[in-house]
């Protein structure tokens, strides 16, 4: 808000001192702004990009295929943009402008890349999965021949079924336990084994495999079996469990602790009904994205499962297939024509499918910040505190 | 009153002002319980051990017949005693370069994007989607790598080759006419497909980095003028360098450990390929998958050998991220994650 200017300190010019000045009317300013020109601009230079690409591709560049259409459109568009913006604008503005650009594609490329991955596993498993006997057979009665309407991947489906729950079994006690030990317990030996556990969250899988293998097959002398596979599985897992529920764990609010520990109650008494029903949403979360993890890895099962064309419902005895290695038996060590490659690409709709669910519910479960109530909660709440 | 004082009956005198220990008795449930945790979490360490054990002991055997020559050695003949990692260490390092490189930008122009550029009901979404992208299992990018993107980017490669080949190390030794079976199994396209699995390691730990500049420097930087990308230049990118620097050891380590993907796409070759446009190339993890099925008694133990080498790289690379990591100003803030 201006104030008038007084007569005393107005400037006297040479025609006397200026009147009040008047106030312009007050106009909220914005930050960040989508202008029409800056919208304009945007536009302008990705048309102006395509229309010059389009003309001098193939004939003036020497690049061809639409890779380097769209790469060659790219820069194009950023340099259009540069020249465009810095006829408006000043330079300071210029490269904010260009910076965000570029820095969007990067966003974008990478949501392209998912996309595209998935995309297209799903387009070409849709083939092989439209037929119901791809979950009802095993592949005992068929060969690489035959045609899509025989075989299937039951076998690999139960497997692999089979398989995570079992490592899932072994983990994920292990794993909260470590983390209630990292967290609750701590001590001189928190540190080396929080350190030992961060390591081995990035563990190349092929060492979980040669380790199952000398441990369980050679030196135990358990045969190829799903439950070997389960261990090498759960050895990949637990490490995931630990480090994501010792950072839930330790977001438990301190208070309610104290709370729980000035009512009387034992360690081990809070634990089990304060801070673990507390951190519950987090360790779902937890124990999901472990499981996505381990219903997708190939590398371990490769080394401690055998193979086999037939369904094993025992994992204990036999060689026993999960979807992964299916999916690498047809589309790499069996690949002899385009039919068997099919099925490899149906099971890999399945395990794409299997693995989006597990993450969806992941996503759904770890919504909620600890204590945080559901709306089902709070109504409950609610109607408990009026009526009941 | 004042004159009845009970007579102090204990042994020391009482002004004595020794400092005592003070403890809080454990109840009996809570001893089993501390020790059933604590026996949880040496077991963490016994299994490693366990791990480095096994296939020291297990590889040993192999390594007695060849001694240091292990080292050295370019070939992989398990008959005659000559084998040896000296070609598939520098293969394995050639893959997880070529992947970093592509990688380490794409993932920190993300990661800058989604902390400092997206709007915020975006945010959420592009951080699931990097987080869908960890989650993708490697085999299916293998799948994906192996039967879409060999294709398609071969002209890429080609081209490279073609009109960049007075880089020595792009430039391709074209047998008679250039097939398309000169490029398809390069390292370059398995670094490529390598590079969608370390982005998300690096970009989401970037993320966490960037988002936990402080505000109080972005907000000076602002006073003083600066636009938001000069704000990130000189206040976010200083300030989550160790970060990244830490998240970038991480990538490297999952790049040196993909097994499948190389698997897939590459022809392996012994001799250390540094043209990287053209076919063959190797990788530790992915020479043990594909060699374990064929592999006699002495040859399960030379993978073994070789499994502990590259163990022990993925190991101190993910140790040295880790550390690097949590001294850091950025990193000490994002708890531990």
């Amino acid at each position: 808000m201006t104030t008038a200017v007084t007569p005393d300190t107005a400037t006297t010019g040479p025609e006397g001192p200026t009147p009040a000045e008047v106030t312009p009317p007050e106009r909220r300013v914005r930050i960040r702004q989508v202008t029409r020109e800056g919208a304009l601009t945007l536009a302008g230079a990705a048309g102006g990009a395509l229309g010059l690409v389009w003309v001098l591709y193939e004939r003036v560049l020497p690049f061809t295929g639409a890779l380097g259409f769209w790469v060659s459109w790219y820069v194009a568009f950023l340099l259009l943009y540069a020249a465009m913006a810095g006829l408006q604008w000043d330079p300071l503005a210029v490269r904010d402008r260009v910076a965000w650009v570029a820095l969007g594609a990067a966003g974008l490329l990478s949501c392209a890349a998912v996309f595209d991955v998935v995309g297209y596993v799903l387009y070409r498993g849709w083939l092989a999965v439209r037929h119901v006997n791809f979950f009802t057979d095993s592949m005992a009665f068929a060969g690489p021949l035959s045609p899509l309407t025989k075989g299937g991947a039951l076998h690999a489906m139960i497997g692999s079924l089979e398989q995570i729950g079992l490592a899932t079994l072994f983990a994920v006690p292990l794993g909260v336990a470590a983390a209630l030990f990292m967290a609750e317990v701590g001590g001189s030996w928190a540190r080396p084994v929080r350190t030992v556990v961060t390591a081995m969250t990035a563990l190349p899988d092929v060492i979980a495999g040669l380790f199952i293998f000398a441990l369980a097959i050679l030196t135990l002398g358990m045969q190829q079996s799903g439950l070997a596979a389960s261990l090498a599985l759960a050895v990949t897992m637990m490490p995931i469990v630990a480090r994501a529920s010792e950072v839930v764990i330790r977001i438990v609010p301190g208070t309610l602790r104290e709370a729980s520990y000035a009512l009387g109650a034992s360690q081990w008494r809070t634990a089990w009904n304060v801070i673990l029903p507390t951190a519950r949403a987090g360790l779902a979360t937890a124990i999901v994205l472990a499981m996505a993890r381990g219903i997708g890895e190939t590398a371990p099962v490769l080394l401690t499962a055998g193979f086999t064309k037939e369904l094993n419902l025992n994992p204990v005895h036999g060689p026993q297939v999960s979807l992964p290695l299916y999916i690498f038996n047809y589309a790499h060590t069996e690949a002899v024509n385009q039919n068997i490659v099919e099925r490899a690409f149906g099971a890999g709709f399945t395990l794409a499918v299997v693995v989006l669910v597990l993450f969806t519910a992941a996503r759904l479960l770890g919504g909620r910040t600890p204590g945080e109530l559901t709306r089902r909660q709070r109504r409950r709440i609610t109607r408990e505190a009026a009526g009941g | 009153m004042a004159g009845d004082l009970i007579p102090w009956s204990g042994s020391a005198p009482p002004d004595d002002d020794a400092p005592r220990t003070i403890v809080a008795p454990v109840a009996a449930g809570d001893k089993v319980f501390r020790g059933v945790l604590r026996a949880a979490g040496i077991a963490v360490l016994v299994i490693t051990g366990l791990i480095l054990l096994f296939l020291l002991v297990r590889g040993l055997s192999a390594l007695k017949g060849v001694g240091l020559a292990f080292f050295s050695t370019r070939s992989w003949f398990i008959g005659t005693n000559k084998f040896g990692i000296a070609s598939l260490l520098p293969n394995t390092v050639i893959i997880a370069v070529i992947a970093l490189l592509i990688a380490i930008p794409a993932a920190i122009a993300a990661a800058l994007f989604i902390s400092e550029y997206a709007p915020h009901s975006l945010r959420r979404a592009l951080i699931a989607m990097i987080d869908l992208m960890a989650a993708i299992p490697s085999i299916i990018l293998a799948l994906w790598g192996v039967q879409f993107f060999e294709g398609r980017i071969i002209g890429f490669s080609s081209w490279l080759a073609r009109h960049f080949g007075f880089i020595p190390f792009l430039r391709v030794k074209l047998n008679g006419s250039s097939l398309p079976s000169n490029f398809t199994s390069s390292p370059l396209i398995a670094g490529m497909v390598v590079s969608l699995l370390v982005i998300p390691v690096i970009a989401s730990l970037s993320r966490q980095v960037f988002s936990q500049a402080p505000q109080a420097e972005r907000e000076g930087a602002y006073a003083l003028g600066a636009t938001r990308w000069g704000m990130v230049r000189t206040v976010v990118l200083p300030f989550g360098r160790a970060g990244v620097i830490g998240a970038t050891m991480l990538g490297l380590g999952r790049a040196l450990g993909e097994t499948i993907v190389v698997l897939f796409i590459i022809t392996p070759v012994f001799t250390t390929n540094g043209h990287v446009a053209a076919s063959g190339g190797n990788s530790i993890a992915a020479w043990v998958a594909g060699q374990f099925r064929e592999a006699g008694p002495k040859g399960v133990s030379a993978l073994m050998a070789a499994g502990l080498v590259l163990f022990a790289i993925a190991l101190v690379v993910n140790v040295l991220g880790s550390i690097v990591i949590n001294r850091s100003r950025s990193g000490a803030a994002t708890a531990a994650d």
